[in-house]
């Protein structure tokens, strides 16, 4: 928020952008550039780390959109990353439309679902809120479950990978660069979202939703387009999860993912963008090296309870992180660039 | 000069038994600095928010002219009376605390942007020129308010006297015709009452805003108001000049009791 000491601006345009030292420009390089030589050399285990963390990081861009910069807690984002993967599922299996196509038709038609279930978001706030998009979550995997003619009665939904343009994607090569390029496009939305008025009306109903109105932000319409948003995300997140697994499952979108996505947005740090990138990744990678940890220490205690291990650390994450550093790995990232940019001097 | 800017008649609050407003009429003429004074639970706020659409009256009318056309406050949504350049500030300071003194200000100029989804979620050239645009009028209530120093602080983070100054500027921003100003001095010192009733006073002569203005302290009411409305319990048992206010035996009865009233102490 506060910008940083020695660096002056000598118009308003200049203080707009984004990156406007130096290191921030370097910062971008490198992330760049060890994103794209890392799947080079890593692991085919790790690859499908790194593609989830793609898809997660959209994900949790979406909820924080709702949660960390509208205020408006959620409880259904893992209803409505099913709405995504089923939607994009269901228009290629059973219409057979292109893939490009049905992903942004489940955008769309998740970002409307969402904005249908935001509508208890005009009168409940706080914990009634919380309650309201708990029965979001638990209406939406009714339907897909119990709906015999949408699922089969089965729950579920099997789709081939896509061709685009001639192109198949079978591998985790190439949707790495699938998942990167959405992961990246989502990123920048999200970040100019919060440059204009749009994104000061949802931070202004978040801080004050009374003094808002009384200045003029139409509470209705920027509540109900916070949540439409938000679920857009959810909507791409859910349908990439579709093409790139080629199932799609009512058990991986039920309560715990929504909880898992809150989890997410509280250690990446509330209401920010680079904290959202940050705790998806934290929130998938530490799974993940336990699991590997699991692997090769075989027959030991972690090995043998790798189930409790996880809900326990899961737990404790969250735990730490609400004591010592509220506001997540976000901030913690701020205070080391503040460190390296005045280094050697504390201030 | 002297039009009417806001006619507010026979509005009636209750809220269960209580009756919080009963049968206010009040007349604000255009360019004036209209004081509305009376003692704690005397329905000032209610006023304030019956004309600002938070509250709806259940009876009465509040009528807002301006050149071309007269709206009726009372049907109307709070977001669409500040679009109609109607302002407030609130008595306990009702800023967006974690955002900075900028965004506050930026806020303000919400009813004057123009907001597509598509322009914000892709940064195109409207949304930043709109940005461009707003700055500048908000940097001129920077300069007239004084707070220069704090753009970019959080206002959560600032004292309690420049919340107030920033509450101000968030509501000049919108370039209102009428201000509705509750309490804006409230729990400030002498020296911070005098620069508040300054700004008031500069708005209202440089932008010749009309303001409404809740007040406690007598001494500022009666040196910078044109007009008086003195409410008790929900009435209006006063109006008129700060002088024929002041001098009139009903307000001095609210005020400092019966006794004083019959002994024409003022």
């Amino acid at each position: 928020m506060t910008p940083a000491t020695g660096v002056f601006h000598r118009t308003y345009g200049s203080e707009l952008r984004l990156r406007t030292t130096t290191a921030a420009q370097v910062r971008l390089v490198l992330a760049v550039v060890a994103l794209v030589v890392a799947p080079f050399v890593i692991t085919p285990y790790w690859m499908t780390v790194a593609i989830q963390v793609g898809i997660a990081a959209i994900g949790a861009l979406g909820l924080n959109i709702l949660t960390g910069f509208t205020g408006q807690i959620s409880l259904g984002h893992g209803g409505f990353l099913a709405v995504g993967a089923y939607t994009s599922a269901l228009l290629v299996t059973r219409l057979g439309l292109p893939t490009g196509v049905t992903v942004l038709a489940a955008i769309v038609v998740t970002a409307a679902v969402g904005a249908l279930f935001g509508l208890p978001a005009l009168r409940l706030k706080g914990l009634y809120l919380a309650i309201a998009t708990l029965a979001a979550q638990q209406i939406i995997l009714w339907v897909v479950r119990n709906t015999t003619w949408l699922t089969g009665g089965t729950g579920s939904v099997f789709v081939d990978y896509p061709t685009i343009a001639g192109f198949r994607f079978d591998n985790d090569f190439r949707w790495y660069w699938v998942v990167l390029a959405c992961a990246a496009v989502a990123t920048m939305v999200a970040r100019n979202l919060f440059r204009v008025g749009i994104g000061r009306a949802f931070m202004a109903i978040r801080d004050q939703d009374i003094a808002a109105e009384a200045i003029g932000v139409n509470l209705t319409r920027y509540k109900v387009l916070a949540f439409a948003v938000s679920s857009g995300f959810a909507g791409l997140a859910g349908a990439l999860t579709a093409h790139w697994t080629q199932i799609v499952t009512w058990e991986r979108f039920t309560l715990s993912v929504s909880i898992l996505y809150l989890a997410m947005i509280i250690v990446g740090g509330l209401s920010s963008i680079v904290g959202s990138l940050m705790g998806a990744a934290f929130m998938i990678i530490v799974p993940a090296l336990l699991t590997q940890g699991a692997q090769s220490l075989e027959g030991s205690f972690l090995s043998r309870q790798l189930p409790a291990v996880e809900l326990f650390v899961f737990g404790l994450v969250i735990v730490l992180f609400l004591i010592f550093e509220p506001r997540g790995l976000a901030r913690m990232w701020q205070r080391t660039k503040d460190y390296l940019r005045l280094w050697p001097f504390r201030y | 000069m002297g039009v009417n800017q806001l006619v507010v008649d026979g509005v009636s609050l209750s809220f269960g038994g209580v009756d919080a407003l009963r049968d206010v009429s009040l007349t604000v003429r255009q360019g004036d600095i209209h004081a509305v004074i009376g003692p704690n639970g005397a329905g000032k706020t209610s006023l304030l928010n019956c004309t600002s659409g938070l509250y709806r009256p259940q009876a009465g009318s509040i009528a807002y002219h301006q050149a071309d056309a007269t709206t009726e406050l009372t049907r109307t949504r709070p977001d669409r009376v500040a679009a109609l350049g109607v302002a407030r500030s609130f008595q306990n300071i009702e800023l967006f605390r974690h955002l900075t003194v900028l965004d506050n200000l930026m806020l303000g100029r919400h009813t004057r942007m123009r907001h597509s989804l598509a322009a914000a979620l892709a940064w195109f050239g409207p949304a930043r020129r709109q940005e461009l645009e707003h700055r500048e009028v908000v940097e001129e209530i920077i300069d007239l308010l004084e707070i220069q120093l704090h753009r970019h602080a959080p206002v959560g983070a600032l004292s309690y006297g420049i919340q107030k100054r920033v509450e101000l500027g968030r509501a000049l921003a919108l370039e209102p015709g009428l201000l509705l100003l509750d309490e804006p001095m409230a729990g400030m010192n002498t020296e911070e009452k005098e620069d508040m009733a300054r700004f008031v006073l500069d708005v209202n002569e440089l932008k010749g805003v009309t303001c409404v203005l809740i007040e406690h302290d007598m001494d500022v009411v009666m040196d910078i108001s044109d007009r008086v409305t003195v409410l008790n319990f929900g009435q209006v048992i006063g109006d008129g000049t700060p002088d024929e206010v002041s001098g009139s035996p009903a307000v001095i009865e609210a005020y400092l009791g019966s006794e004083a009233a019959t002994e024409g102490v003022a």
